[in-house]
């Protein structure tokens, strides 16, 4: 397993082995299937977006439509116009989605389409039906990263669709971040349970969440939709929930409605989802409830019942900025040692976020943005860690060290709890407790010596 | 959904659920916009086993349209290089490709002991805007180096991703350059992703690469009685290593296998070999072609998927060499083997007669596996393929008369000439004469079409619509597709076998492998999954 890769960090300027991150234009159509009756459209050539189907579909297990531009050479050669323009003749014409969501891949990018103009182009000449809406946002892989391409998305929900029309509006807006759908649904519990009312954008709840009824719907009940889109920049506050995913959406809706927002973690871990709380009580103006306490109050019991196991335990966490700097707090909540803490993503902003947590409890971190999954390796096999915390890519480095892995994160390829069950919230905060501690102890107890393998732990 | 009219076993297809094929194929293609009706009437066709009609595949998919295509990369890099398990593949490009295509198909590999298995390791040159800008030559460059450095591996192989090839990047002349400066054998591939109209392009690409940079590189004589090689046969779910383990038990030797479980020294000694198999006639009938012109070995198709064609294939295999110890070998194997298959296919195909499949794959995949749904007595009533041409449907006769279009015109038809020194005819022209005369075809693919039903619907380069149609009006008990569809399928409440990666499972191949594609089957028809759907409260 992995077999090639030793302890010594090998020095590399123009080779990434085992990337810790993917294009922007998955997250892209990641985002876009969080709004209802909303098409993703991939404009490039066909590969990309059988691929983002493809490895949506693997994480969720639930069909992801999105369609594409098709290009073949000669598009590459004189543009994208015609394959775009025909490419939504055929989506109005067959799928008749209300929204399609447009966004570039490299090969638009190089050949640099002006999508805009396509979309007003288009528009004049009757290519889309009265009261459909197109919007576009600019994904060009060779920019940034997935990450960068569902924040891209977003921005674009806020730029082509909010509105201040100074109607009084209620709902709370959250901005989740690039979450599951099962974490999606989570919030909106909460906000339920906490009774403020919330527009979730985007929500892939009850889209790539869906029950078995035997019916195949393309466009299912979920969704934020347009009315809440256009909403967004009438509400009072907006609270982002990730820097990387969530916080550049929540600026454009600032900068366009005057919408002031709360820039917050995603509400992983004790202290995450309690800043979440508190956040969305004060924009609601509401109290929190008995029940919320309560739950609370369930997830710290356990972390005082079973903290010793997770005491100065030395861990790597690795995947998505957004996800990898909620969970290094909740590890250190947890008493754990983070010790390599990395992402594929560009930024500094990662780093300093990460280094702010780390620096007092734990100095000797190695924390660092664009950096893959071999440097990762290498690092463990120097010194290693008693538990990996990442996506299933970490799984090759898990078995070749013997150190357990929590998924958390995207993509998860193998194990099927995350489409079920919550990462967020206090709830998630308890299930991640229970996959942290069985990973632990089940370890424990496989390779202990005879003498310390106890029956109650 | 299993009991409405069923096409008998030899009979024509003649409605299914009340509907002709005639009248499906009208509402498959009603409320399309006009244009994309004209053109996807020449791909969705009513089935003439005899006379089969001109379909219109290996044209370009419709924008807008929701297809299961990929690229010419995900051809090239993910199909028919990517299963090279001891070279390292560098993807030159922004990082998705690269990424996509790590580990994400099922070409299960054994490296030998202490080597390593580098499809674990995913190499990409992670291009950003500047080498966008300024160009990506220096940056590939270095990164070989660094993975010449890093790794030592036998061979390194480049691949080019769309970007590439728009900004000029000559990937080639930096393998030459590093191929020099290293003394190892590194190469590329111009497989960006819109150089064709689907996967199909990359095959072609890849088989190119294959045979101008390793196949002949090393004459190390390799001694065996029967050698062969396996094209077009990928290893998913260890088909390779049951199809191997049939041939070992007749005495056949297995050199390569293109491109399941092999390693880059059994391709460059892989011309050895007397006769060329071919699985996947659509993926690699190029590489059967050039090695016949080239070293003189003569290929045939073969499907070691569903009992009676292994069956079928190994006879063949054994009719070529012509000896009668290996005739009467293959006879034992197939008569040992049949007993264990015997049992169970019939245990199962009590179960399922006459049940209807539907399947949607690949370039030959759609064909073969109707053979292992027949041993069950379930009848393929609709297929297609998602990347194949004309001569896969219709036989390789209709070559001669397949228009050439730009998009085909982009792929390089390599100029292969007789090697004036290991030109070896492996049979004798009186014995190929005796041998055609008794009916035995060479360098043939009758294709999908002459082996279905009459009046079966096929279905070129299925699009979401037309398959969901097919799903609610024909009401096929099981399907046969990828990963994209399937769990549209299975929300509409019918299973679905993912043909790719077999879910999961497998090996499907050969005598063993068909018991286990038996046993699946039986088991996704049985699941009590299906009968939950309705709560009791709604009975």
């Amino acid at each position: 397993m992995l077999n090639s890769t030793t302890a010594t960090i090998s020095e590399r300027n123009a080779l990434v082995v085992n990337p810790a991150k993917t294009c922007q234009p998955i997250g892209a159509m990641y985002a876009a299937l969080g709004l209802h009756s909303c098409m993703p459209h991939s404009h490039g050539s066909q590969g990309c977006c059988a691929y983002h189907r493809s490895q949506l579909t693997r994480h969720f297990k639930e069909p992801v439509a999105a369609t594409t531009s098709s290009f073949t050479e000669g598009a590459s050669v004189f543009g994208g116009l015609a394959n775009l323009q025909q490419a939504l003749v055929n989506i109005f014409g067959i799928y008749n989605p209300d929204i399609v969501a447009v966004h570039t891949t490299c090969l638009s990018e190089v050949i640099g389409d002006d999508i805009p103009t396509i979309i007003k182009k288009s528009r004049e000449e009757g290519k889309i039906p009265e009261g459909k809406v197109v919007i576009h946002a600019n994904t060009p892989s060779f920019v940034g990263s997935n990450v960068t391409g569902f924040a891209n998305m977003c921005t674009a929900f806020v730029t082509y669709l909010a509105e201040k029309s100074g109607a009084e509006a209620t709902p709370t807006n959250v901005f989740p971040g690039w979450l599951d759908p099962s974490d999606m649904r989570e919030i909106k519990r909460l906000a339920a349970e906490l009774g403020a009312p919330i527009t979730l954008c985007p929500d892939t709840s009850d889209v790539l969440d869906l029950p078995q009824t035997g019916i195949y719907e393309m466009y299912p009940k979920g969704g934020t939709t347009l009315a809440q889109l256009k909403g967004l920049g009438d509400s009072p506050r907006t609270i982002a929930l990730g820097k990387f995913t969530a916080h550049p959406a929540a600026e454009a809706l600032e900068k366009k409605c005057g919408v002031p927002f709360d820039a917050l973690d995603a509400p992983i871990g004790l202290t995450n989802t309690d800043l979440f709380i508190d956040a969305l009580r004060q924009a609601a103006g509401v109290e929190v409830p008995a029940s919320i306490e309560a739950e609370r109050g369930r997830l710290l019991d356990a972390m005082s019942d079973i903290g010793q196991y997770f005491h100065n335990v030395p861990v790597a966490i690795f995947g998505d900025p957004d996800t990898v700097i909620a969970v290094t707090r909740y590890a250190l909540e947890l008493g754990m040692v983070p010790k390599y803490v990395f992402t594929g993503a560009t930024g500094k902003a990662f780093e300093n976020r990460v280094h702010e947590l780390l620096d007092g409890p734990c100095p000797a971190a190695i924390v660092k943005a664009q950096a893959d999954l071999l440097e990762l390796h290498e690092r463990i096999k120097g010194d290693p860690v008693k538990l990996i915390i990442g996506n299933t890519h970490g799984k090759h480095i898990a078995r070749a060290e013997d150190i357990p892995l929590v998924r958390v994160g995207f993509p998860i390829l193998d194990r099927v709890g995350h489409r079920l069950f919550p990462t967020v919230g206090y709830r998630g905060a308890m299930r991640l407790l229970e996959k942290f501690s069985d990973a632990l102890l089940d370890h424990h107890d496989r390779t202990c010596a005879e003498e310390w393998f106890e029956l109650v732990q | 959904m299993t009991t409405e009219t069923q096409p008998t076993e030899s009979g024509d297809i003649a409605a299914i659920e009340g509907v002709t094929p005639e009248q499906l194929r009208a509402q498959l293609l009603d409320g399309l916009p006009s244009k994309t009706q004209r053109k996807r009437a020449k791909q969705v066709l009513v089935n003439d086993p005899d006379s089969p009609p001109e379909i219109g595949a290996n044209s370009r998919t419709i924008p807008g349209i929701i297809t299961q295509r990929g690229c010419t990369y995900a051809g090239c890099r993910g199909v028919v290089i990517g299963p090279i398990h001891d070279i390292l593949h560098i993807t030159h490009g922004p990082v998705g490709c690269g990424y996509y295509s790590w580990m994400t198909r099922r070409n299960l590999a054994r490296p030998k002991p202490g080597e390593t298995n580098f499809m674990q390791y995913c190499m990409t040159t992670d291009m950003q805007e500047d080498h966008i800008v300024f160009g990506g030559e220096k940056r590939l460059a270095e990164a070989i180096r660094e993975a010449y450095r890093i790794f030592k591996p036998k061979a390194i192989s480049v691949y080019a991703t769309c970007p590439v090839g728009l900004i000029g990047d000559d990937i080639h002349a930096v393998c030459r350059q590093a191929k020099e400066e290293l003394g190892i054998n590194v190469f590329g591939f111009s497989c960006e992703g819109y150089k064709g109209v689907s996967q199909s392009a990359g095959h072609h690409i890849a088989n190119n690469g294959v045979f101008k940079h390793m196949v002949g590189l090393d004459d190390t004589p390799v001694e065996a009685p029967y050698k062969i090689n396996i094209f077009g046969e990928y290893n998913i779910g260890g088909d390779a290593w049951e199809i191997d383990t049939l041939l070992q038990k007749c005495g056949i030797k297995v050199l390569a296998t293109l491109s399941g479980d092999v390693s880059y020294d059994q391709i460059t000694q892989c011309h050895q070999a007397d006769l060329n198999v071919v699985m996947c006639h659509r993926s690699i009938n190029y590489m059967a072609e050039m090695m016949e012109k080239k070293f003189g070995i003569p290929w045939f198709k073969v499907n070691f998927l569903g009992a009676q064609s292994t069956a079928k294939s190994l006879r063949k295999i054994a009719q070529f060499f012509g000896d009668k110890v290996l005739i009467d070998r293959v006879e034992e194997v197939i008569a040992a083997e049949m007993a264990a298959v015997r049992p169970v296919q019939e245990e199962i195909k009590a179960k399922h007669q006459g049940k209807k499949a539907a399947l949607f794959v690949g370039g030959s995949r759609a064909h073969h596996y109707q053979d292992l749904f027949a041993d069950i007595g379930i009848t393929t009533v609709s297929a297609g393929y998602e990347f194949a041409h004309r001569d896969d449907y219709e036989g390789r006769d209709v070559l001669p008369n397949i228009k050439i279009d730009a998009d085909s015109r982009n792929i390089e038809e390599l100029d292969v000439e007789q090697d004036p020194v290991r030109f070896r005819p492996r049979i004798s022209p009186e014995a190929k004469a005796k041998l055609v005369e008794a009916g035995f075809t060479f360098s043939d693919y009758q294709g999908m079409m002459r082996e279905m039903k009459k009046r079966a619907l096929v279905i070129d380069d299925i699009s979401h619509h037309e398959l969901e149609t097919l799903i609610k009006t024909w009401k096929p008990d099981i399907i046969g597709s990828g990963i994209k569809d399937k769990f549209i399928i299975e929300k509409m409440g019918v299973p679905c076998k993912q043909l790719h990666s077999y879910d999961y499972g497998g090996p499907y191949a050969a005598f063993t492998g068909a018991i286990n594609f038996y046993k699946e089957i039986d088991r996704m028809l049985s699941t009590k999954v299906w009968s939950f759907v309705v709560p009791p409260w709604k009975n």
